[in-house]
């Protein structure tokens, strides 16, 4: 499948890549097993090395994929996230990125389109426009952060079920692609994308999305941590390959369910 | 002689130097979640550093694990599978094979009282280590108590959607993080105290490894 990223008018990837290292951990480190006083000490008094560092982290990674399989079975098309009132909303609401927020991607919101790939009939692009004349939902729900954090946020746009039906997605396909405007990236479960509050934002708090929580589209899921949201979305792909993401590559759990 | 000991011949040492205090059960499962408590804890320091819930509180990574967030939270959500697993075959045991209701009740107010006042003073005897006082009856049954606050707070955690009226139960996805934050402090404070005692009562250390 190709994975070639379009050029967005507007849009300096170099600029949004060069700070994504900074999460990273030191190359020195880059197992991220070592260094536990506790367990050192504990291997110590066995004899055993159990912070081995490669066979841990695979013997980690291969529970993280049992994680996934576990929290797909948790998962429950029915079950909503709580819905809060207005008064509820964390307001500001926080920017949060792997990059500051002056260098959010900008996007144009003129010569932008979306980009729909893969296992779909209709692969036409979408402008702003056309996407701002379909039927609109709204919620109000708990955005989790995969660092513990919480903040309620409003958000307004489009049935994700519905465009994907509308679009003659094979909604029998296993994963739905989503690549936005910096190069972040990330792949959800089907049936998550069919869950009936995954949205395709475009408003935050009725207002046209601003830069800092997206522009033009985010896809928010209640259901999932706050990393599994893609913001400044410009490519949706229907596929049957697991194409991962940004932060799941480097060994965040695939899955993130709530 | 431990009940356990009459009632199972294997228990029964061939060349017997003295009652079977732990039977293996115990021993087996008190070492399982020693493991998977220090993982749990480590992992769970540099979890909570990433969005610490007190300003002043803050876990040096060199007592964490897992160098990261991403590797952290790995170690977290594996050690989660052998620290549940165990505990509940652990309360299972307890509860079936009666060691709970023998070794740990009742516990009255009054000999917690008498037991921690005689301990202050150096005056608690420990010359029969399977009989309990008061204060570890109640510190037993506490850290128990926090383990399950703690695995049934770190599900509403991870869970705020799927058990999301085991989350409400905890007061809310915010409000069930300090639950999670305060019974690992009950833990840790509980490990410190254990920990301490057992290294001043070497010959209860003896009997968690050996049996007696």
């Amino acid at each position: 499948m190709p994975r070639e990223r379009r050029k967005i008018p507007g849009v300096d990837p170099k600029l949004l890549i060069k700070d994504a290292a900074k999460l990273l951990p030191d190359p020195s480190r880059r197992l991220f097993l070592r260094g536990a006083a506790s367990l050192g000490a504990l291997a110590t008094l066995t004899g055993c090395d159990i912070i081995d560092g490669p066979t841990a982290e695979g013997a980690l990674r291969v529970v993280s994929r049992f994680n996934d399989w576990v929290q797909a079975r948790l998962f429950s098309e029915t079950t909503l996230a709580t819905e809060y009132p207005e008064s509820a909303i964390t307001r500001p609401f926080p920017f949060n990125a792997y990059y500051a927020e002056d260098e959010a991607p900008e996007v144009d919101g003129e010569t932008y389109q979306l980009e729909i790939g893969g296992l779909v009939d209709n692969k036409k692009s979408w402008t702003l426009a056309e996407l701002y004349k379909l039927p609109e939902v709204s919620q109000i729900t708990r955005h989790v952060c995969v660092e513990g954090w919480s903040a309620i946020g409003s958000w307004q746009g489009v049935k994700l079920s519905d465009f994907l039906k509308m679009i003659g997605a094979d909604t029998k396909a296993k994963y739905v692609w989503f690549q936005c405007a910096e190069g972040y990236s990330n792949t959800i479960d089907m049936p998550t994308a069919l869950h009936p509050q995954t949205q395709l934002t475009l408003k935050f708090d009725h207002q046209i999305l601003p830069r800092a929580y997206g522009f033009p589209i985010k896809i928010r899921i209640p259901t999932k941590l706050g990393f599994k949201n893609p913001k400044y979305v410009t490519a949706m792909w229907v596929q049957n390959n697991d194409a991962g993401g940004y932060w799941e590559n480097q060994g965040y759990n695939w899955f993130s369910g709530q | 002689m431990t009940i356990e000991a009459a009632s199972n011949p294997a228990l029964v040492p061939v060349t017997a130097q003295g009652p079977i205090i732990h039977p293996r059960w115990v021993r087996v499962t008190h070492w399982v979640n020693a493991l998977a408590m220090l993982m749990m804890i480590g992992s769970g320091w540099q979890i909570y550093d990433a969005s610490p819930l007190f300003r002043f509180i803050y876990f040096p990574p060199q007592l964490a694990l897992g160098q990261w967030l991403a590797g952290a939270l790995l170690w977290h959500f594996a050690a989660m599978w052998l620290l549940v697993i165990n505990g509940i075959v652990y309360v299972s045991l307890g509860i079936a094979t009666g060691r709970f209701r023998r070794k740990l009740l009742p516990i009255r107010p009054r000999d917690v009282v008498n037991d921690f006042v005689a301990a202050l003073r150096g005056k608690l005897a420990h010359d029969d280590l399977s009989v309990y006082n008061a204060v570890q009856r109640l510190l037993y049954v506490g850290v128990i108590l926090a383990g399950v606050v703690i695995v049934l707070s770190g599900l509403s955690i991870w869970k705020p959607v799927q058990l999301k009226y085991l989350t409400a139960f905890f007061g809310g996805y915010d409000f069930a993080r300090y639950v999670h934050f305060f019974a690992m402090a009950s833990i840790v404070g509980f490990l410190t105290v254990h920990v301490a005692l057992a290294l001043i009562v070497p010959k209860s250390l003896r009997a968690m490894i050996v049996g007696r």
